[in-house]
């Protein structure tokens, strides 16, 4: 799960991480009123979206009084921002953060996130802060330092001295990077993150240590105990669809082609739609209907599929182990006709009481392409789009 | 030959009276695998489905010389069930809970490295060698006794390709659904080992998907020991970057783990790699048949000329 900076910087304020003194503001005059409280004779007005890159994209400005907060509120607040990671429509600005400006001396990098080869935690720094890190990494992977954390230790100051030492850091500036860096650990390992990254980590001429971002992504196998985070889900940053799937426990991802897809088991449908692209068409969705393909699920998969005005032939694809493909088949028959679906479906059961179900399916009187095999199945696909 | 569990093996179930360990305890049972005892803690000295049930592991290891557990329990539960197996003696735990959440993965994983216990999973499909036993919720029916070992990251997809095998008439030795997780205790170079080491297993397949690179080392390790044919498939080509795919595993991060890198990592490691998901079987029967000639030959010359070809590669 994504959430927004200024979410990310609060969890991190409680965890004693230090993030520059901001307020979240939904219009103009709640910004004005931000900087107000906030005080002093520089801001930040950041656009929040769920997505990097936003400084570029011109989501980052620098206001010197309360006049250009508001002005820049105002310019902000219903853009929509393109960035590298929001794809070309971008995405329409909702918030701002409002901040107080910082006295930079040097931007650093720190990242915090499970190394999979490991199974461990690792964190990594860099002296290349403001800068993407994957660009570091394929460019000067020297610059980049990294402690592995053990798991049953957690995070020692000793792996937090080497990597403030490693950043070049001395004094006042080396005492609050170890003290950031442990809190910023202890932050992540407490709230189930899945990445913590500060990009830029800013090093003030007074000494302090500060996030001037921050991103923090969760693991959506751990929210079940961790109430705060869910609550800070923002459906304005997700897909129409997508919302409307996860209400019925389907899990769906939007995507861009012209062929809808529902196959049972995540690993078939990345193959499903795989082999569509292989048949000449592009996938319009990943649809993984799980282990329980009854009529509901069927049924509501088909309406999703079909809100997606994309969309101009349907492939179902069945594996039958526990669930049954008869079953199945009942399913799709008593779907159709209740969502009166007028595009052409192909249909592939295979498994558990597969040739039933082929049976049924052929036997209702409505218009499917059936297939036994993967490879039939894509030919029917390739058939369909090609007619 | 199989690896790992064949028909000695003695299993325990863990959350045995729950609606998902009730229905594939009977369907282990009915596969022929020996499951000698279930645990649900409080529900010690009962039987269910014919299986007597213990309070904790250690019991069920000691009453009913338990070596493998099939773990069925919800996810905020299954770490404290693996560690608890990992701490019993049994040598094989097979973790089929899907959602539990990557800390406690992580922990688990770093407390049993060094036993003498091999996981799989979690959220995985289990093991099965055909015409032996089975632990975990694949069906049964699809697959063939046989000498191609199959390694998957996926549940359906898995039998997707056995079944394909299956029609080829194309046995597999043992088939490994590895699970869908970041964390996991059996990684693809774990398994290859085994069936590079188990004399009965001739081919294997290995079927990967996007995210992390664990298609990449298994690869680098094919490509350094293993003379046995190797067919590989990627699952994912067409996904988006930055979206879990279903398994909280499948996700392109940072422009890494992406299926285009790790098709390239498997055919440079000498592996052939089925573009479409639908050539599984088909590629591994031509792989068999360049490794040990022809099919129609029968079984003992193909035996000879296999060796032959295993003692001139020495």
């Amino acid at each position: 799960m994504k959430i927004h900076e200024y979410q990310a910087k609060e969890i991190l304020r409680k965890f004693n991480v230090a993030v520059p003194e901001g307020i979240v503001a939904f219009t103009p005059d709640e910004a004005v009123a931000a900087a107000k409280k906030i005080g002093g004779k520089v801001w930040v007005v950041k656009a929040q979206i769920h997505a990097g890159g936003r400084g570029k994209g011109g989501g980052v400005k620098l206001a010197k009084n309360l006049r250009e907060v508001r002005k820049l509120a105002k310019e902000m607040l219903g853009m929509t921002l393109v960035t590298h990671q929001t794809g070309p429509e971008g995405k329409v600005v909702k918030r701002l953060l409002i901040e107080q400006g910082v006295n930079i001396d040097r931007e650093l990098y720190v990242g915090i996130t499970l190394d999979r080869a490991q199974s461990k935690n690792v964190v990594m720094v860099s002296t290349e802060g403001g800068v993407e890190i994957e660009k570091v990494a394929a460019e000067t992977p020297e610059l980049i330092l990294k402690e592995t954390i053990d798991p049953a230790l957690g995070m020692q100051p000793y792996q937090a001295r080497k990597l403030a030492f490693g950043l070049g850091l001395s004094g006042v500036q080396f005492k609050n990077a170890v003290k950031f860096l442990m809190a910023l650990y202890n932050a992540y390992e407490s709230t189930d993150a899945s990445i913590a990254e500060i990009n830029p980590l800013v090093v003030t001429k007074e000494g302090d240590v500060i996030a001037l971002d921050a991103k923090m992504n969760f693991d959506d196998n751990a929210l079940y105990r961790h109430p705060e985070i869910v609550a800070y889900r923002d459906l304005d940053e997700e897909d129409k669809l997508e919302i409307e799937a996860s209400k019925y426990n389907l899990n769906y991802i939007k995507l861009d082609g012209n062929v809808g897809c529902m196959v049972n088991g995540a690993g078939l449908a990345m193959a499903t739609m795989d082999i569509i692209k292989l048949a000449g068409g592009e996938p319009a969705n990943f649809l993984d209907v799980g282990g329980t393909a009854n009529k509901e699920t069927v049924a509501n998969g088909f309406k999703i599929i079909l809100s997606d005005p994309n969309v101009k032939a349907i492939l179902i694809n069945i594996f039958g182990g526990i669930v049954r493909c008869d079953r199945v088949a009942q399913g799709v028959v008593d779907a159709v006709k209740e969502v009166k679906v007028d595009l052409p479906v192909v249909v592939r059961l295979d498994g558990t009481n597969a040739e039933e179900g082929r049976k049924l399916l052929e036997k209702s009187g409505l218009n499917f392409e059936v297939a036994a095999t993967l490879k039939d199945a894509a030919e029917k696909v390739t058939g369909v789009l090609s007619a | 030959m199989s690896i790992l569990l064949d028909k000695r093996t003695r299993v325990v179930v863990q959350g045995i009276t729950g609606s998902e360990g009730s229905f594939h305890t009977s369907q282990m049972l009915e596969y022929g695998t020996k499951v000698v005892a279930g645990v649900t803690p409080g529900k010690g000295g009962t039987k269910h489905l014919g299986v007597p049930v213990y309070n904790t592991v250690a019991e069920a290891v000691e009453k009913e010389k338990a070596n493998a557990s099939a773990i069925f329990v919800p996810p905020a539960f299954a770490a404290d069930a693996i560690l608890e197996a990992a701490n019993s003696g049994v040598k094989l735990i097979v973790c089929i809970t899907e959602g539990i959440p990557a800390k406690d993965m992580v922990k688990v994983y770093d407390a049993i490295r060094d036993k003498d216990v091999t996981l799989i999973g979690p959220n995985c499909p289990g093991i099965i060698s055909p015409g032996k036993a089975k632990i975990g919720i694949m069906p049964g029916f699809i697959h063939r006794k046989g000498k191609v070992g199959v390694v998957s990251r996926s549940g359906t997809l898995t039998y997707e390709a056995v079944k394909q095998l299956t029609d080829l008439k194309i046995g597999q030795s043992t088939c490994i659904g590895i699970g869908g997780d970041p964390v996991i205790g059996s990684q693809f170079i774990d398994i290859i080992k085994l069936f590079n080491e188990d004399p009965n297993t001739e081919g294997i397949v290995m079927i990967g998907e996007i995210g992390g690179s664990a298609e990449e080392e298994a690869a680098a390790y094919i490509k350094k020991h293993v003379k046995k044919p190797v067919v590989g498939f990627i699952a994912g080509r067409t996904a988006p970057p930055g979206r879990r795919m279903g398994h909280a595993g499948a996700i392109i991060s940072g422009g890494k783990g992406t299926a285009d890198e790790k098709i390239k990592a498997m055919k440079k490691a000498g592996i052939r790699v089925a573009i479409s998901p639908a050539e599984i079987g088909i590629t591994m029967k031509k792989a068999l048949e360049e490794a040990y000639g022809n099919k129609k030959k029968p079984a003992s010359k193909r035996k000879k000329a296999a060796g032959k070809r295993k003692t001139a590669k020495k």
